[in-house]
């Protein structure tokens, strides 16, 4: 019996090498062209570097050609799926510089429109989510609700992805006619179907066993990554922009912050989902007292920012989206830096996948929100 | 004994939440009456586009063939792309005066991003954005359009 002892071999006497897998840039759960340097030993990760640039478009660089109101149009093009928060950041951040108030209108519109875009990406993600984790019935649930947002966008701004909605100065077109009774229409309705979300994916086995206590995330760290938006709040880092410097409307509705102190996989998909229940009570506050009023103030044919430098927050789907300008008085920007949320988030997923398996990687990306245009500016 | 109960009644929830998903999905699948999809192609002479849609950019002439555009260059000046160029010409009008008149209005289909800021700087309303939104061709040198239908002329009482 000692003799056999001696050749047993434990799993502790194989020695294996790290390797270097690249996850991506065609990995379909990096959500684009991300690619990730996975150092792996067996299936376990230990170091996980991205590396991006892969659609690098320059929007920075190109801003600084443009004048103020056609800045809008490249921000849609940025973080596609909060194009209404992204241009209405740009617009603020002008407004504030020009020390301009917008009518109340324009305000509870703007307000209205991002918390519709918020659900719409809330939405995608859920369904990408459930993608991920190999669910492909969620992906066609969370399309269908989705449609129906975009065919208020499409009804409204004239367009389904890439608003261009809100400009320096108000709104590019009045809400349509039907805008209230359609966003009434679907409230109601989704209020039906977000509860369909719960039972398809949030109570699955599958899905629990993969999320619940994978990817743990300190409050500490993610403010020392500079996380934001509900990935930081799924760790209990309280950074609702819309609560703790209102702008817009945000001042006006009751609404509460979604916080979760848990802060793994699975309270990061929680957090996203009660934040689609706090959008839809916003929107029901705000939709029937859209004051009258002009929908666009009257500006000059030439914007020309004063001289300095001016920023503005605000909170988009996936966290804090800045924009900063430097002007030096003329028709173009000097230099603008904008401050994507995906870029910080990305960069702490090297912290939390460390030790982790492969497969848990995919799933701790997905709760991340990633989208790489925003990412790669 | 414990240990063995509790994990025939792990196993018993798991398959419970399987079949709660389940359900959701064979509600859908035996009342497929209430289904979203539509049939594209086939669909298309009862397709409805919202009228703001934009599609692509044009002109609208009436039926003399007149159009409003001055050619005074701030749809070109405000376009981000480069995706409008504006050749203008000079016209005598009938009291003798020289006046700026539209040659050709230039618009790369291609490089547009549908950003509306043409239409809205637009001073005269010449240019709207049109429903169309199958532009798929062969050869992209068809995406550049001249806007201007030959022989067009500015309508009376149009001015900039």
């Amino acid at each position: 019996m000692a003799e056999l002892k001696e050749v047993m071999i434990t799993t502790d006497d194989i020695k294996t090498d790290e390797y270097l897998v690249n996850m991506g840039p065609q990995h379909p759960s990096t959500h684009g062209v991300l690619r990730l340097l996975v150092q792996l030993e067996g299936e376990i990760v230990h170091n996980v570097q991205p590396h991006i640039g892969y659609i690098h478009s320059g929007i920075e660089k190109m801003t600084e050609s443009l004048s103020y109101p056609q800045i809008g149009h490249l921000t849609d093009r940025m973080d596609y799926l909060s194009a209404h928060m992204n241009n209405e950041a740009v617009a603020l951040c002008v407004e504030n510089a020009l020390q301009i108030e917008v009518p109340d209108r324009v305000k509870y519109i703007r307000t209205i429109m991002a918390e519709l875009s918020r659900l719409a990406s809330h939405q995608l993600w859920w369904c990408v989510m459930g993608m991920d984790m190999g669910a492909l019935t969620t992906f066609f649930y969370g399309l269908r609700d989705r449609e129906e947002i975009l065919d208020i966008f499409e009804e409204t701004c004239g367009a389904r992805l890439t608003v261009n909605y809100s400009i320096p100065g108000g709104l590019m077109f009045d809400i349509h006619p039907n805008f209230q009774r359609d966003v009434k229409a679907f409230i109601k309705k989704f209020r039906t179907k977000l509860p369909e979300y719960d039972r398809l994916l949030s109570g699955n086995v599958i899905f629990t066993e993969r999320t619940k206590g994978v990817g743990f995330l300190s409050r500490e760290d993610a403010i020392a990554y500079g996380v934001t938006g509900p990935t930081a709040r799924a760790s209990g880092f309280a950074c609702d922009l819309r609560k703790h410097q209102p702008y817009s409307a945000y001042s006006k509705v009751n609404f509460n912050e979604v916080l979760s102190d848990v802060g793994d996989t699975y309270a990061r998909y929680q957090v996203r989902i009660q934040e689609m229940w706090e959008s839809m009570n916003i929107i029901e506050q705000l939709i029937d007292n859209i004051p009258e009023g002009d929908y666009a103030m009257k500006m000059k044919g030439v914007i020309k920012l004063p001289e300095g430098e001016f920023y503005q927050r605000v909170e988009s789907a996936r966290g804090e989206f800045g924009v900063f300008i430097v002007s030096d008085g003329k028709k173009n920007p000097y230099r603008v830096k904008f401050r994507s949320p995906g870029f910080s988030n990305l960069f702490a997923i090297n912290h939390i996948a460390k030790g982790w398996k492969i497969a848990d990687l995919v799933a701790i990306m997905s709760t991340f929100d990633l989208v790489i245009p925003d990412i790669d500016r | 004994m414990k240990s063995v109960i509790a994990y025939i009644t792990e196993i018993l929830k798991g398959i419970w939440t399987l079949l709660t998903g389940m359900r959701v999905t064979a509600k859908y699948f035996f009342t497929p009456w209430k289904h979203i999809t539509q049939q594209y192609p086939e669909n298309r002479q009862t397709l409805k586009i919202a009228e703001r849609f934009r599609g692509e950019v044009i002109m609208p002439h009436d039926e003399n063939n007149e159009h409003k555009c001055t050619g005074c260059g701030i749809c070109e000046i405000n376009c981000p792309n480069g995706s409008i160029e504006i050749i203008s010409k000079s016209v005598m009008t009938e009291e003798g005066k020289k006046r700026r008149a539209i040659d050709q209005h230039i618009y790369h289909l291609g490089m547009c991003t549908f950003c509306n800021l043409c239409i809205k700087a637009c001073p005269t309303g010449a240019i709207v954005m049109g429903q169309k939104f199958e532009h798929a061709v062969w050869d992209r040198t068809s995406l550049t359009k001249v806007l201007n239908q030959p022989g067009s002329k500015i309508m009376e009482g149009v001015k900039d």
